[in-house]
């Protein structure tokens, strides 16, 4: 059924998977379609889902690597639930997708891949494309190999080099789809493949060539159109939870005056952050790749003794590593920035999936009481502000603070208004003058509890630490057991005035009401999109999404007492839920939890959340 | 005009003091431990280093050696077991101007913290790393260490230990590390001076200090360091001097093949000229391994500075290139690097 070419239809929003072989390009096709998205002036969200191997047996299923994005006229606050368009370069990234595509998703599919050799790698038994596999969905069919060997004939390049830009090819028609400006993608080729003009060509033939296939065979009823969406105004660019980090860290450096030093070890989905602040020796970073995890943040422990703005960074199997070390920072009382980028687990777990699994090992993951400051940041932008305020916090009070983001956060990408890093707030470390003579290593100011940081090489001021308990004031070794109970104390009650320098906890929807929906860290732009839907329905529910989770703020319990029932969503077994319990044994809490290593998706919420409220 | 030396010469670090670097903490060793020897040959050097007090920093890990920060008034941190070099590194990175010390142990250095230990050596920041060696757990009150004897009978070995010992030069070596000493805990003068020659050199300087657990080893290292003995089983080694040992000088140390040797002048028609002049400076680690693994009663053991290979320092290589980014780069602030790449406006 074709009606008549060219009618565009217009979208609210629309959810975009590019999905083929790990070594099929389709992270940079999704990376490149980001940015023509970015050009059309859409709010949009991204996610690449990956396999844990660098080359997986090419043709598995194991070996699929997508990229969705979401994009809309509207806010977009995730990278979308089940996808209306999926780019299926062989057939095991058909089987890999067909659960996250929605009923009428348009497929496009390379047919030259979709042969008898390659169904039994990807686990058919028969063709998907002659059965009812893809019954109910529109299904382009293009060679899209041996058009592209066609579209780059008079290069002379050789077959497997011709190949190469395929991804390029379907990237063009999906740019026709919904009437993108393919030019605008040339100059990155231009940059990209500089030294090599041949291949920039080729790329540039194969974009148009699929392109003007795409307008050609007549295969789509319609085109589409997503209008700009209603952003504010500002200079916009879309970031990864990863970059964002390593970035935030950069601003609070420049306004603490404090060089960073980031002592850290590479592990999945954490070495971005690593591999960005080794470039950035402009700003004087010192990245420091250390021989093992420990090493890392006890490098970074150093550091800190000798007054530099200390990072480690890491996911769960490193934080367990670290464990020992951050006690040494919680009873030196030095400050360093802990960031977990979260991951699934136990062990090894699930290296490339998200969880939220590592909650309880931030908050008391070490031998003895050793409270840390805990934060998580909600969204890919908002790592950038939770890395700020993370330093700021860890610098202005004298204590290690654990950072939890996750590998969706980390990995995923959103448009993100740049801020100017002098509008930010200023942050003031208690570093100590030359012979000041009242200086005590552990005398602290009355309002934080912060004892003050005296660096080595300022006159007058030498002193030792170390992980034996201190004495009060002094700072003198002491085993005496009531100065240990007063230091246990002391160092519980730093941590809890930080209360006093958070913002409170904001509630989407009405103060009261029947349902409080209450969720932390990366799920904040599902939630978002689930319950502003709900609230738009008329129900009667709210949201709190915590960014501070030790200590939390301080109208916590005030805002838990207006709700008829408490229903807190996590992606782990209930470790936010339980520490509520334990902070708040007077309120009844329900639970929802998923641990698949994916994301919640938003119809999960709502269906759940409105289960609750019919309940 | 006549004040212009004085205005120009730093006085306040050429008026230190022992006295300068004593702190009021009570020393906590046992009566007779090899600790205290190292701890006033430490308080003997520093004031001759012509570094202000408040540049150096004692670092340590765990056991009864980590506790040496606390009896120095410098600025001091004690840290967690086994990873003193890493806390060593962070501070050095960090403010390349200050005089990093870092005490360990056997037990510190070879065991727990073994990892840390040779990617210290390979990485060579200015560290000056004092390891004692004295063969065994003693804080933890006896224990056996990786250095500590095949055989030997402690509270976890009963039968003997079963697993041959590390020899820390070796690993110092094997590990590209650029200065490795050894001394003794009863020569006191001697300490000092390697102390000063490994705080200037410029690089990660490993000494290896042959200690006494007077309650837990007693006498491990008799065979080198007792009155009656230590003649034929310590090889004094001195830059550009003959390796000669014994009562009277009269032994010295050859290479007979792909070996080591000892010999006596005088007989079989060895002279003074077949005796291996010793040259820490040379990057080749050939005979530097090898004086480093002699022992008694065979050969030896070798005393002093074994290896002192100058080369770039880690902390030189970070802020050269720091110094280098910093006048290429684009980005003169964080606003810069926010605003690069592909941004757009929307107005």
């Amino acid at each position: 059924m074709i009606l008549k070419k060219n009618k565009v239809v217009e979208l609210e929003h629309a959810v975009i998977r590019f999905a083929g072989d790990s070594g099929d390009g389709m992270q940079l096709t999704g990376n490149l379609f980001s940015d023509s998205t970015a050009f059309a002036g859409n709010d949009f969200a991204t996610f690449p889902d990956y396999p844990s191997e660098i080359r997986a047996p090419q043709g598995t299923v194991s070996g699929v690597s997508g990229f969705q994005i979401h994009f809309g006229h509207t806010d977009i606050h995730t990278s979308g639930d089940l996808a209306d368009v999926l780019i299926a370069m062989n057939p095991a990234s058909l089987k890999a997708n067909m659960r996250w595509i929605s009923k009428d998703a348009i497929i496009i599919v390379d047919t030259d891949s979709f042969i008898d050799k390659n169904f039994a790698k990807a686990g058919y038994t028969t063709d998907p494309l002659a059965d009812e596999t893809l019954t109910g969905h529109l299904v382009v069919k293009a060679p899209l190999t041996a058009l592209t060997r066609e579209a780059v004939k008079e290069l002379n390049l050789d077959n497997k080099t011709a190949q190469k830009s395929k991804n390029m090819f379907a990237l063009g028609i999906v740019f026709y789809m919904f009437n993108r400006d393919y030019k605008k993608t040339f100059s990155f080729f231009e940059s990209k493949f500089k030294k090599n003009p041949l291949i920039v060509d080729a790329n540039k033939k194969v974009l148009e060539a699929g392109y003007n296939f795409g307008d050609t065979i007549e295969a789509f009823a319609n085109t589409f159109k997503v209008e700009p969406a209603p952003l504010k105004k500002g200079v916009y660019r879309n970031v990864t939870g990863n970059l964002a980090t390593a970035w935030g860290l950069l601003a609070a450096s420049e306004r603490a005056e404090r060089n960073i030093f980031l002592g850290s070890y590479p592990i999945t989905p954490a070495s971005e952050i690593l591999q960005e602040l080794s470039k950035h020796k402009e700003f004087t970073a010192i990245a420091f790749q250390a021989e093992d995890e420990i090493a890392g943040i006890v490098s970074a422990i150093g550091a800190s003794f000798a007054g530099a703005m200390a990072v480690t960074s890491t996911s769960g199997p490193g934080l367990s590593l670290k464990s020992e070390a951050i006690g040494l920072a919680v009873i030196t009382e030095l400050p360093i920035i802990i960031i977990d980028v979260q991951r699934g687990g136990p062990s090894t777990g699930l290296p490339t999936k998200s969880e939220q699994s590592d909650l309880m090992q931030a908050l008391y993951g070490r031998n003895g009481e050793a409270p840390v400051i805990v934060l998580a940041a909600s969204s890919a932008s908002d790592c950038f502000y939770s890395a700020f305020e993370a330093s700021k916090l860890a610098l202005e009070h004298m204590t290690p603070v654990i950072l939890l983001t996750d590998g969706s956060i980390a990995n995923g990408s959103e448009v993100f208004k740049i801020p100017k890093v002098g509008d930010l707030p200023s942050i003031h470390p208690p570093i100590v003058e030359a012979n000041d003579e009242s200086y005590k290593p552990y005398a602290r100011d009355n309002e934080k509890l912060a004892r003050r940081w005296a660096l080595p090489g300022t006159e007058g001021l030498r002193h030792r630490i170390g992980g034996l308990e201190k004495e009060d004031i002094s700072g003198n070794v002491s085993m005496d057991p009531f100065n240990h109970e007063r230091m246990s104390h002391l160092r519980q009650e730093k941590v809890e005035r930080v209360a006093n320098y958070i913002p409170e906890q904001e509630v989407i929807g009405e103060a009261e009401g029947d349902v409080l929906v209450v969720s932390w860290g990366g799920t904040y732009g599902v939630m978002l999109t689930a319950i502003e839907k709900l609230i738009s329905e008329g129900k009667s529910v709210g949201l709190a999404h915590f960014k501070h989770i030790m200590p939390l703020p301080k109208n916590t319990k005030d805002l838990f007492s207006k709700y008829k029932r408490i229903v807190v969503c996590e992606i782990n077994m209930g470790q936010f839920v339980n520490y509520l319990r334990m902070q708040f044994p007077e309120f009844r809490y329900e639970q929802y939890n998923k641990i698949q290593g994916l994301p919640f998706m938003v119809t999960e919420i709502e269906d759940k959340v409105n289960d609750f409220l019919n309940d | 005009m006549t004040n212009t030396m004085e205005n120009i010469v730093d006085t306040k670090s050429l008026t230190l003091t022992k006295k300068d670097f004593e702190s009021d903490q009570m020393v906590k060793w046992c009566p007779g431990c090899g600790d205290h020897a190292i701890l006033r040959a430490m308080e003997n050097v520093f004031p001759e280093l012509g570094i202000p007090k408040e540049d150096f920093v004692v670092v340590s890990g765990i056991g009864c050696s980590s506790r040496f920060p606390y009896y120095m008034n410098t600025y001091g941190i004690h840290g967690i077991h086994g990873r003193a070099a890493a806390l060593a590194t962070g501070i050095k990175l960090t403010n390349p101007r200050l005089s990093v010390w870092m005490i360990s142990g056997d037990g510190d250095s070879m065991a727990i913290g073994g990892n840390h230990f040779i990617h210290i050596a390979r990485r060579n920041p200015d560290i000056n790393y004092l390891m004692f060696n004295n063969k065994i757990y003693g804080l933890t009150k006896g224990q056996y260490s990786p250095t500590t004897p095949q055989g030997s009978k402690t509270k976890t070995s009963p039968q003997g230990v079963f697993e041959p010992p590390f020899n820390p030069g070796e690993l110092v070596i094997g590990a590209q590390g650029k200065f490795y000493a050894r001394v003794v805990d009863t020569n006191l003068k001697l300490m000092s001076k390697i102390f000063k020659e490994a705080a200037e050199f410029k690089g990660a300087s490993i000494i290896e200090i042959l200690a006494n657990c007077v309650i837990f080893q007693n006498k491990v290292h008799s065979l080198i360091t007792s009155k009656e003995t230590k003649k034929d089983n310590q090889l004094i080694l001195e830059e550009g001097k003959p390796m000669l040992f014994g009562k009277e000088n009269q032994k010295g140390i050859v290479l007979k093949g792909t070996h080591l040797k000892a010999v006596e002048i005088g007989k079989n028609g060895v002279t003074i000229d077949d005796i291996l002049v010793h040259d820490p400076r040379t990057a080749d680690t050939g005979i530097h391994m090898m004086l480093a693994s002699m022992a008694p009663p065979e050969l030896p053991a070798a005393i002093g500075v074994i290896r002192a290979v100058k080369t770039v320092t880690l902390e030189e290589q970070i802020w050269g290139a720091v110094k280098d980014v910093k006048e290429s780069s684009s980005f003169n602030s964080v606003d810069d690097l926010l605003n690069s790449g592909n941004t757009w406006e929307i107005d």
